[in-house]
């Protein structure tokens, strides 16, 4: 019995490696996706593997341009502002064969909505979703939100009958102890099919051959065999050696050597990512700094000298190895919002000392930095480095870097006084940037927000964003808003990080900024 | 005898109870897996919920207590990075760990006493005195930069080996195995080297030593007296005699290989449970990284547990002394 068991496993095995043809794409990152189930985890590497097998109603494509997937066609409806009226693409269907529709849009949707899901937040101003006839839903939400599509870029569609019929309705949880036939398995309308799955090892998908975009995409990899490799060392000798084809991060420190290498290629391009510095400047007295009885954050020159003596070019130069572009602010450059002039910085360390001196501080002050040394790329050398520059202007800084587990309970929890944090905008646009890291930390907004900054009238202007649907009087807000970010010195900008892909010179293909490569849009030559 | 079986089981079960413990105390250290499981968007409200239907809000005690419960039913939890079963993930991962750390325990042990012996009985010869320098090497270099540099040699450099992964599979039953493949055998020997090399040349120079000392014995002397082949006195009277110790080594040295293949299956990207661990500690994946915890504990507990038996049954004096007590 075993050795029959053992022959039909060899012959398959043996089958499975003659199917697989010449268009194969072996991908490596350092990470696996967590899960399949495509609500339960809001986090990169899973929804990059998601969205090889799945598909969103509106997509980002290669450029970062907001074009339709599953929905042909969307706008607000006519009679009511507060809706918004997705026609479904016709003709599509499941990997299973089921027909998609807006059946299967209302059910994921509201399934995304659960208390379990990662992804309830992106939609928590949605009322309704419903289904007005086989191709056209209406999401209605509690006031008018010109941002909608926007926050559904990464909002997967199951099929409901196929849900229903495995038990996969509710989102994964942590309770139950039980496998969720989500978490391993997956039924999507994508270019590519699951055809075998080992989590943190190997995952295969096949083409799909009934999809919808046979003739809008390449769709020159007909399999996809993707290995997370953490030891990024290990990782480059893969693609080195040519055991893989393609690797997302890339070491900084490793880019000459890759690039170096005959027939692989290095591709880079800005991330959706800002590094800055955060500020504790609403406490009476600061817990870790040498100044008794009063904040020295709280001034806004002395916010505003120590941007001015970190030298974000040094950054870039010598801990970056030239992989950074300097910011002024922290939007990155795809946001709506983002403008050049804002987004630059200039380094004046005698204008720092004098403001410096002005403020009261004239020998300076001393104070704890708190940073991650496992989230971004060379996170502790950057605060290194600034614990070098801000030296000049006589604050001594003590480095606390912790792992990122450790790290960012002191910024929810308000416990540290001077931290690093890197924020990505996965909706394009700066409202998301305020409602975390400007509005008042609070219940339901300002949740990442460690300045203990309040304004109450910022804090009305950036609520009324959301209702906002006059666009260019909504821009002109967003501008006033970033005004007052500015001024203030809320953060200090560092820069805004480069993602390096590295891959056999004969993958085509370029550098999304989300760091979520779509294979559909890979060509091969 | 039976009494001395019973005692050692109940101090076994204390150790086990006091590490599990003293785990528990450690999680808080590690952080905070709430941000993990959460996303960007999360709100107070979904941290808190999360927290209290985690029980993490609970004091470390309760929390060890209620592991512990589960445990006992065999239930190990919910894995916090992965959402499956506890017991699951590890059964999945468990074959690629023991086939490395078998792989790797044959390759130190076959080559540390073929090599001790060579070593021991050329004394002076150019050959011996070169494996012991290279043995330096062995005893002095990090794992890591040992697989990353097999890594550079064989793959990047010589494209002979795999530098990452297991290769193919094949299933027996629930058991994945590599032994089967060329691809899965390929696979093995880069890791395995790695892996393997600290205990090899342990063995070795214990091996080395041992047998030397054995070689002046007047045994030995008398042996040559009679007249008898270098081989039969080198194999037959001088090595068994040297065996006794590096048979209680080798045996406690089983456990730390697979314990400690976590580094060797980072570097290599080896699906073990040593990589699983690293991954459950960045993650704060405490019910993974408490049933880690828990069975490594028991292994050596287990293996500890054997040694002191066969030392009771190998040396009468522990039996006289328990019958006198």
């Amino acid at each position: 019995m075993i050795l029959r068991n053992l022959m039909i496993a060899a012959s398959a095995t043996a089958l499975m490696a003659a199917s697989a043809s010449a268009e194969t794409l072996r991908w490596a990152r350092a990470g696996d996706s967590l899960t399949l189930d495509p609500h339960a985890q809001n986090e990169g590497p899973t929804s990059a593997l998601a969205h090889q097998i799945m598909e969103t109603l509106v997509m980002r494509d290669h450029s970062g341009a907001l074009v339709p997937s599953l929905a042909t066609e969307w706008a607000p409806s006519e009679d009511n502002p507060n809706i918004w009226v997705f026609k479904l693409r016709e003709g599509v269907t499941f990997h299973d064969g089921a027909e998609f529709d807006s059946e299967d849009v209302v059910f994921s949707l509201d399934r995304a909505r659960t208390p379990d899901s990662d992804y309830k937040e992106l939609l928590a101003s949605v009322k309704e979703v419903r289904a007005t006839d086989k191709y056209t839903i209406e999401i209605e939400t509690d006031g008018p939100n010109p941002i909608m599509p926007n926050n559904l870029t990464n909002m997967f569609m199951m099929d409901k009958g196929w849900a229903e019929a495995n038990n996969a309705v509710k989102v994964q949880d942590y309770e139950g102890g039980e496998d969720t036939f989500a978490a391993k398995n997956a039924n999507g309308t994508g270019p590519y099919m699951l055809v075998s799955r080992e989590p943190d090892v190997k995952t295969v998908l096949a083409a799909y051959d009934n999809y919808w975009g046979k003739n809008e995409f390449p769709l020159e990899v007909t399999e996809i065999i993707y290995t997370p490799i953490q030891n990024a060392a290990t990782r480059v000798a893969a693609l080195l050696s040519g055991e893989v084809d393609f690797i997302q991060d890339v070491p900084v420190q490793d880019l000459e050597r890759v690039a170096s290498a005959d027939g692989l290629d290095v591709r880079t391009a800005p991330q959706n990512r800002v590094i800055f510095f955060g500020m504790n400047m609403g406490d009476a007295d600061l817990a870790n700094d040498n100044v008794e009885g009063k904040n020295p954050l709280s001034d806004v020159r002395v916010r505003q000298a120590m941007s001015q003596a970190i030298n974000r070019d040094a950054i870039k130069q010598v801990v970056m190895r030239g992989q950074s572009a300097p910011a002024g602010m922290i939007a990155p450059p795809f946001v709506n919002g983002w403008n050049e002039a804002m987004d630059s910085s200039t380094t004046d360390i005698e204008g720092a000392k004098a403001l410096m001196a002005e403020a009261g501080y004239p020998d300076g002050f001393s104070i704890q930095l708190d940073c991650p040394n496992d989230r971004y790329i060379n996170d502790e050398a950057i605060c290194q480095a600034a614990v070098g520059m801000l030296a000049q202007i006589g604050i001594t800084v003590n480095l606390d870097a912790k792992p990122k587990a450790q790290h960012f309970p002191l910024i929810n929890n308000l416990e540290t006084d001077f931290y690093m944090l890197g924020w990505g905008v996965p909706t394009y646009d700066s409202e998301y940037i305020f409602n975390f890291l400007v509005h008042t930390k609070g219940e339901k907004y300002g949740s990442w927000n460690g300045t203990r900054y309040s304004n109450p009238e910022l804090d009305a202007k950036i609520v009324a964003l959301a209702s906002e649907t006059n666009l260019p009087e909504r821009d002109k807000q967003i501008a006033e808003i970033w005004q007052v970010v500015q001024d203030e010195q809320l953060y200090i900008p560092i820069h805004h990080q480069v993602l390096n892909w590295g891959m056999k010179s004969n993958v085509g293909t370029v550098v999304e900024p989300e760091d979520s490569p779509k294979i559909k849009y890979f060509t091969l030559n | 005898m039976f009494a001395y079986i019973v005692r050692r089981m109940f101090q076994s079960v204390i150790v086990l109870l006091v590490v599990g413990l003293v785990a528990f105390s450690m999680f808080r250290f590690v952080g905070d897996p709430i941000d993990n499981m959460l996303g960007q968007e999360r709100t107070q409200a979904d941290i808190d919920r999360l927290r209290s239907e985690l029980g993490l809000d609970q004091p470390f005690p309760v929390q060890y207590f209620k592991f512990l419960q589960g445990a006992v039913q065999g239930n190990f939890g919910v894995s916090y990075r992965q959402g499956r079963p506890v017991s699951t993930i590890i059964a999945e991962r468990a074959p690629a760990t023991l086939e490395l750390a078998f792989v790797s325990g044959v390759l130190a042990i076959t080559l540390g006493i073929a090599l001790g012996v060579f070593t021991a009985i050329r004394r002076q010869g150019v050959a011996a005195n070169v494996i012991m320098t290279v043995s330096l090497i062995g005893v002095s270099l990090p794992t890591f930069l040992i697989g990353i540099l097999l890594i550079y040699i064989f793959s990047v450099e010589l494209d002979l080996l795999p530098s990452f992964g297991r290769g193919e599979t094949v299933m027996i039953g629930n058991w994945s195995t590599g032994f089967l493949t060329t691809s899965g055998l390929k696979a093995l020997i880069l890791p395995a080297i790695t892996l393997g090399l600290y205990q090899m040349t342990l063995i070795m120079r214990l091996v080395r030593s041992e047998m030397l000392e054995v070689m002046r014995a007047d045994y030995v002397r008398f042996a040559r007296a009679r007249g008898l082949s270098d081989r039969v006195i080198n194999f037959r009277h001088a090595l068994k005699n040297t065996l006794v110790p590096v048979i209680t080594i080798t045996g406690l040295q089983l456990g730390s290989i697979i314990a400690f293949a976590i580094i060797t299956e980072t570097v290599f990207q080896w699906p073990g449970v040593g990589l699983l661990f690293i991954n459950a500690i960045q993650f704060v994946d405490i019910p993974v990284m408490a049933a880690y915890l828990m069975l490594i504990s028991v292994m050596f507990v287990t293996i500890n547990l054997i040694v002191d038996l066969l030392y009771y049954a190998i040396d009468p004096r522990l039996r006289v002394d328990a019958r006198a007590t």
